[in-house]
């Protein structure tokens, strides 16, 4: 399958959530429902039927019918299901619904909830969603079934909520790596569907958030990969539509005056988008958003970002102060704390902070970056003796 | 989810509590332990965490660039080197936790007398890509 069957996968959902309503176990449907979707790339071609959502059920019911039969007889047990299928289970939103809640299972690990929420409700191939994480398609194949068999036993009385279907989504996101598939995309239109299915002004800011920061992905890297930093950033490049759409659908969720933290994330991503220039950006306003934020998410990685702000806001001085109350373990803190010391005017620290930074980096643009401030400011000190 | 590389040395490893070389164990206990590496893998497959396991032959050399217009230039091996790698394993699992549990776990692989060797194993995560959302 190609992205491009974007809009056949927008089915798959419905389509499942139908088998699994029949009385068709979770696993099996779920393979049944992948089945329906590479017989319809043959079966298709260019003419999409009247009916694609009726087509896939009536395919996925039928190979679901073999799979279960075969099954059955290896096990020497009687099929249960009718050819015919039952009346009664139609598409539905409330299906769809519960499907993002079972593939976000409290049981899962993340990974898994990650992969089986990109096959399930995504409709992505096991091969498309192992070569995005980079493990071996036997591995992802695995790891995807054990995820279905842990929902089917524990599973469908005391499915995930939308907190943990938000935490999936964010990590698809957050960490969408490689591979013909562009996951920051994908996280994008499940969040979508997501947020049309439930009214809830989190879920709109999760989206809100994503496509703030999807607006910025040309101008994030160099063509080598190299990282630009935000204030570095082209911000001729940002797509304007994106931040438009986020902007709105950040307001309106705020409008409802029921703050979490996915929304005290986009309005800060907002009001970085809101800057044409660097030196616009409301740096004040963005401190107040991050003491909104601890409010909720009271994490290291929260208050290392305040400290950045603050020392934007109020200098330095203040953002070195800030920077005090952080954890000393927090990945980037070098990194933060060489800034501050830099604009402080203390090149000599400043140098030796991004040099751990560089040697402490999570990953190797980060550290090709951080190398890069060291041997700067090494250079200008060198220059100025 | 984070890659981590499990590294086996040969040489260079801190002592491990059971050190008898494998050369003098039993054959029964030389079974033993290939039946446990090989179950430890096969369990990391079925658990979805299973990325690659090589082992490296001891006989290497070292190569180096010797100048335009010259072949590489090659030495060794070197039987004094401190630190030699037998094999690895690459996990991809949720937790750093995890990462260190299964490194226990190699690390019990039985040797002389059936006895775990209690091998010291490096442990080292994989770089990742950058995350999409930095502040």
């Amino acid at each position: 399958m190609t992205p491009d069957d974007v809009g056949r996968r927008e089915l798959v959902p419905r389509v499942l959530s139908v088998l699994v309503r029949r009385g068709a176990d979770f696993a099996t449907a779920e393979d049944a429902v992948q089945e329906a979707l590479i017989r319809s790339l043959a079966a298709w071609g260019d003419e999409v039927p009247a009916d694609p959502t009726g087509w896939l059920i009536t395919v996925a019911w039928r190979a679901f019918l073999d799979m279960a039969r075969s099954d059955s007889a290896r096990r020497d047990r009687e099929v249960r299901f009718d050819a015919e299928p039952p009346a009664g289970a139609v598409p539905s939103a409330d299906g769809t619904l519960r499907l993002y809640f079972l593939c976000a299972h409290p049981d899962l690990t993340s990974s898994s909830a990650v992969a089986l929420t990109l096959r399930a409700v995504g409709g992505l191939t096991t091969r498309q969603i192992a070569r995005a994480y980079l493990v071996p398609e036997p591995t992802m194949a695995q790891r995807i079934s054990r995820a279905k068999r842990t929902v089917g036993q524990a599973g469908v009385d005391r499915p995930g909520d939308v907190r943990t279907v938000m935490r999936v989504l964010y990590l698809v996101f957050n960490e969408g790596y490689s591979g013909d598939v562009d996951l920051t995309a994908e996280a994008i239109r499940l969040t979508r569907q997501l947020a049309s299915l439930v009214d809830d002004p989190e879920v709109h800011g999760l989206l809100a958030l994503m496509l703030l920061h999807h607006a910025r992905r040309r101008s994030r890297t160099r063509p080598d990969g190299s990282i630009v930093p935000l204030a570095d950033q082209d911000r001729s490049q940002w797509d304007t539509g994106l931040i438009a759409e986020g902007v709105d659908i950040t307001q309106a969720a705020l409008a409802r005056d029921q703050l979490g933290e996915y929304q005290a994330q986009a309005a800060i991503a907002a009001l970085h988008a809101d800057a044409a220039r660097v030196d616009e950006t409301d740096w004040v306003q963005i401190v107040e958003w991050y003491d909104e934020l601890l409010r909720f998410a009271d994490t290291p990685v929260v208050r290392l970002n305040r400290a950045v702000a603050v020392g934007e806001a109020d200098g330095a001085g203040a953002g070195l102060a800030a920077l005090a109350n952080v954890d000393e373990h927090v990945p980037r803190r070098d990194a933060v704390a060489a800034y501050l010391h830099e604009k402080n005017g203390d090149l000599e620290l400043a140098a030796r902070l991004y040099a751990n930074a560089a040697r402490n980096a999570p990953n190797l643009q980060e550290r090709d970056h951080q190398a890069r401030q060291a041997a700067r400011l090494n250079q200008h000190r060198q220059h100025h003796r | 989810m984070a890659k981590y590389l499990l590294l086996k040395h040969y040489r260079g490893a801190p002592t491990p509590v059971n050190d008898v070389p494998m050369d003098q164990w039993r054959p029964e206990e030389v079974e033993a332990h290939v039946r446990y590496m090989n179950d430890f893998a096969a369990r990391l497959e079925t658990s979805g965490e299973f990325i690659d396991g090589q082992a490296l032959s001891p006989d290497g050399m070292w190569v180096r660039y010797d100048g335009e217009g010259r072949p590489p230039a090659t030495d060794g091996p070197f039987a004094e080197t401190k630190d030699l790698i037998a094999g690895w394993m690459v996990i991809d699992v949720d937790s750093r936790e995890r990462a260190i549990e299964l490194a226990g776990e190699l690390s019990a692989a039985p040797g002389a007398g059936g006895e775990p060797i209690h091998e010291w194993l490096e442990v080292r995560p994989f770089m990742t890509e950058p995350p999409t959302i930095t502040q």
